[in-house]
């Protein structure tokens, strides 16, 4: 297993945003990390990549195992090196990813000197090269233009190849295609689709679009409110969701032949931090929910290897 | 804002220990100003020239001058200028800087175009070379000085209350008074100024020492109050020829400068603080 | 880029205009007759009429204006009232010791200003940083004709380091431009902290570090590259600052400069001194806001298309 998280706990001074996640990723597999805002999708991105510190944060218990070592371990010298190198991020706001007043083509270029060791020469090749296979045309051209004078499709294809440039292991993309228009947002995610496929690289997406994720994943973890609520096989997840939360997910995403108006929302909102109910947390707002929701539920493994956070598991297919 | 309010604001920031250390120092610098005929047995203007260039001493705290004059007692008279003569020039400056910025930031157009035009023209010159320019025609003095710093100081308060006024205007309470048929008076003095008031009265207080020290600097050059009116730069300025002679006749004043300009910065800073008004301040 | 600039210098001619009315002005702002305020008390009636003739004084205003402005435009200056020399000569004799004082005290103020604020954005509310902001404080508020008078009380008069006045080599240059920089060095070391700290926390940052770069590298080669953007706009905006520094600290240390030449003439109402100073000071301030404009389109490429 090449990325496995056991019990991640993260705090942000006196609060616990994300308590107990555990899950695994393997090379050539597609996991979909998925919630609300709020459910602590890109605090899990942000401990993995190690950056954590830079928001304030720190993994208060579990582990997260990257290639045998544990990271949430390591200093943060020693943790340098896995990222960029080995751990590649892409941010979910092409816009604000790329330093505005340096050229396109030398924020790329940096990955490959820097992890790589190639000259300048090289690295631009390398760069070109990535470019010209992310699709980008004149991709020549590209590399001296400023961010602010590329689109944003273009910006988040130049994030990807920076991300792709040190030949990772792993990369986490957080909800990458979120400030990009639905045409483009297609292709990036049919992009980052086949490298996975090519390559081998193991791929973290997280996303609040189930869409996306019936897509492209191969299994699938439903945070909601910094706690795992269910995680599967992205086929079996789809056809017989066990967890309530992951079931109300599932029915909002719009389907053909779908009478207008008649999308489902899931009544209230993800509560904030500060205001995580005792229980299960998603109780507030569950229809199933009754007094032994007041316990925090157990992972219970299912049958077909994920796990279910549920005092009452959905059981038949309700599709 | 309302005036309870802003009491309960001022004693928030003399609780914190910046605003607290700082807003005594500054008490008890005006109260030397009102007290200072009666805190010390000497005049301020009375000559004794055998008793002249006497260092620091118990007679003479902080010793006397070149005509033996007793330098604390100077410095309190001449706190008396300083201040009043700062404060009164920052109060004409934001109560006019108020009205040009409210008028224009309220009723835009043309007015508002030639306001900014004059205030962009002033804001990029320094406040010195401004104020040399109205001592240049007014000529030296206390009136000259206090047009000098008033004028100096104009164009910040005019674009602050003109940036509080486009900011609030806009909001939605704002539009409902209007919509309910509030007439246009009525909403600027019952709305629109109340809310650009405190950001301009803290900018106001952080200017003062700003003007302190301008009101010095022209009072040194000769250019401020006219002996034997005593003040704090106009008394460092004779001092400066005897440095080596009687270094205390300039090294006291500028400390009575420098801590009242600390201290009024320091408890801006804390009235900021207790406000919540930093980023409408950076605004602008 | 030469299209900028060219249009930016169009820009700064009717600022230009505006101040020379403004100055021109004073001479008729003055109680008094202004062709008196142009002469030698007890000058003779052949010399009244020498200066009404010149200046057109017996004409409109704005015919007055016009002569005046063609005569400033050809460097004619007009005639100090005290010392009869030609203003122009005065200004020129004087000037390079002026732009010598700002030069060095703009440097030095932007070198030690911008390390200090990297240092204390660094150190960021640790004990570099606080000392750091404590000493930015008293920079900023301090007086600083009194803080050139405390530099020569211990360098020149107890430690005999430094000449106590005048223009004579470098030594004379060491206090002058100290008294003006630790003024200015708060001033650029306050914007860069601020302007690093903000910089720190854009997403693009998060990023940076993501790529595997060490926090030097992304401290130095981009958070305070964005820093300088908000450091140079502010510094040429206040490059009247360091002028109206230029003009107290002249005084004080009895530098032949534009600052002391417009305060001694300022005591002595000798009015056409006093114009040409000012308007020299107000072209620097000019030409200096231009200088950041330009400086600001080379370092931020968005500038430079917003331009375009």
């Amino acid at each position: 297993m090449l990325l496995s998280v056991e019990n991640l706990t993260v705090r942000i001074g006196k609060v616990e945003p994300l308590s107990g996640l555990s899950f695994t990723l393997d090379r050539g597999e597609i996991l979909g990390l998925v919630g609300e805002s709020g459910s602590g999708k890109s605090l899990t991105a942000m401990a993995v990549t190690g950056l954590l510190p830079l928001i304030g944060g720190r993994i208060s218990a579990g582990s997260v195992v990257f290639d045998g070592t544990d990271l949430a371990a390591l200093p943060e010298a020693r943790l340098r090196p896995y990222r960029g190198k080995r751990i590649a991020l892409v941010t979910q706001n092409p816009m604000t990813a790329l330093d505005p007043v340096q050229r396109v083509g030398d924020q790329v270029d940096i990955m490959a000197r820097l992890h790589l060791g190639m000259d300048a020469k090289a690295a631009r090749a390398r760069t070109v090269d990535l470019l010209n296979r992310l699709r980008i045309p004149e991709s020549r051209t590209v590399c001296d233009a400023y961010p602010h004078q590329l689109s944003g499709g273009m910006k988040q294809r130049i994030v990807i190849a920076m991300a792709l440039a040190a030949e990772p292991d792993l990369i986490v993309a957080d909800e990458p295609t979120t400030a990009l228009d639905v045409t483009v947002q297609a292709q990036i995610i049919h992009i980052l689709g086949e490298l996975v496929r090519e390559r081998g690289l193991a791929l973290m997406l997280i996303t609040h679009d189930m869409g996306v994720v019936a897509q492209v994943c191969d299994r699938v973890a439903v945070l909601y409110a910094g706690r795992l609520a269910e995680t599967r096989e992205a086929g079996p997840l789809f056809a017989r969701p066990r967890h309530p939360y992951t079931r109300a997910l599932i029915d909002c995403i719009p389907r053909e032949g779908m009478a207008p108006g008649s999308l489902t929302g899931i009544p209230g909102l993800v509560p904030s931090v500060a205001q995580y109910p005792a229980g299960c947390r998603f109780h507030p707002r569950c229809l199933h929910a009754d007094a032994a929701c007041q316990q925090v539920p157990e992972a219970r493994p299912q049958a077909d290897g994920g796990s279910v956070s549920c005092h009452h598991p959905m059981e038949a297919d309700h599709g | 804002m309302s005036l309870a309010r802003s009491l309960s604001s001022v004693v928030r920031a003399l609780r914190s220990p910046k605003g607290g250390i700082s807003g005594a120092w500054l008490v008890l610098v005006v109260l030397g100003a009102i007290f200072a005929g009666v805190l010390t047995p000497f005049d301020y203007d009375v000559q004794d020239l055998p008793g002249a260039f006497v260092a620091p001493s118990a007679t003479h705290w902080l010793g006397t001058d070149e005509f033996g004059r007793d330098l604390l007692t100077r410095i309190l008279y001449g706190a008396r200028t300083s201040l009043s003569v700062s404060s009164i020039a920052i109060g004409l400056s934001v109560f006019t800087g108020m009205v040009l910025g409210a008028a224009a930031g309220y009723l835009g157009g043309a007015f508002d175009r030639a306001v900014t035009i004059f205030v962009d023209l002033t804001w990029s010159f320094p406040e010195i070379l401004v104020a040399l320019i109205l001592v240049a025609i007014i000529g030296p003095g206390i009136t000259g000085t206090m047009a000098a710093i008033g004028v100096a100081y104009l164009a910040q308060f005019t674009r602050l209350t003109r940036a509080q006024i486009m900011a609030i205007r806009s909001e939605t309470y704002i539009e409902a008074a209007r919509s309910v048929g509030a007439s246009g008076s009525f909403i600027l003095f019952r709305h629109l100024l109340p809310n650009a008031l405190a950001p301009v009265l803290v900018a106001a207080m952080l200017a003062t020492g700003d003007a302190i020290i301008l009101e010095a600097t022209l009072g040194f050059f000769g250019l401020g109050a006219q002996p034997p009116t005593p003040s704090w730069g106009a008394m460092m300025s004779s001092g400066s020829a005897l440095l080596f002679k009687a270094p205390w006749i300039i090294i006291f004043p500028g400390l009575a400068v420098a801590v009242t300009v600390i201290a009024v910065n320091l408890f801006g800073d804390a009235l900021i603080h207790a406000l919540d008004i930093k980023t409408r301040l950076r605004e602008v | 880029m030469l299209d900028y600039i060219l249009r930016r210098v169009l820009l700064l001619v009717p600022v230009f205009l505006a101040v020379s009315v403004i100055i021109f002005l004073i001479l008729h702002l003055i109680p008094g007759d202004p062709v008196d305020n142009l002469l030698r008390v007890g000058s003779n009636a052949e010399a009244r009429a020498r200066i009404e003739a010149k200046y057109g004084l017996d004409r409109p205003l704005v015919v007055q204006y016009g002569i005046w402005l063609a005569n400033l435009v050809q460097g004619d200056l007009g005639s100090s009232i005290i010392t009869r020399r030609p203003v122009s000569t005065m200004i020129a004799q004087v000037l390079p010791n002026s732009l010598m004082l700002g030069g060095f005290a703009l440097l030095f103020s932007t070198i030690f200003g911008v390390i200090f604020g990297v240092i204390a954005a660094t150190w960021r509310d640790r004990w570099p940083d606080q000392m750091l902001m404590g000493g930015v404080l008293l920079g900023s508020t301090l007086p600083s004709f009194w803080l050139g008078l405390l530099l020569i009380l211990t360098f020149s008069v107890q430690l005999g380091w430094f000449p106590v006045s005048g223009a004579r080599g470098w030594e004379s240059l060491v206090l002058p431009v100290l008294t003006i920089g630790l003024g200015g060095m708060a001033l650029v070391a306050r914007v860069t902290r601020v302007a690093m700290v903000e910089a720190a926390g854009r997403d693009f940052v998060l990023l940076l570090h993501a790529k595997g770069l060490s926090p030097t590298h992304i401290r130095l080669r981009h958070v305070l590259r964005h820093a300088m953007i908000p450091v140079v706009t502010i510094l040429a905006l206040r490059i009247g600052w360091v002028l109206g520094g230029a003009v107290t600290v002249e005084y004080v240390f009895a530098r032949p400069g534009l600052g002391l030449t417009l305060i001694k003439a300022l005591a002595q109402h000798d009015y056409p001194v006093v114009q040409a100073c000012l308007l020299m000071l107000a072209i620097a301030v000019m030409l200096g806001t231009l200088l950041g404009d330009i400086l600001q389109a080379l370092m931020d490429p968005r500038v430079r298309s917003a331009l375009t």
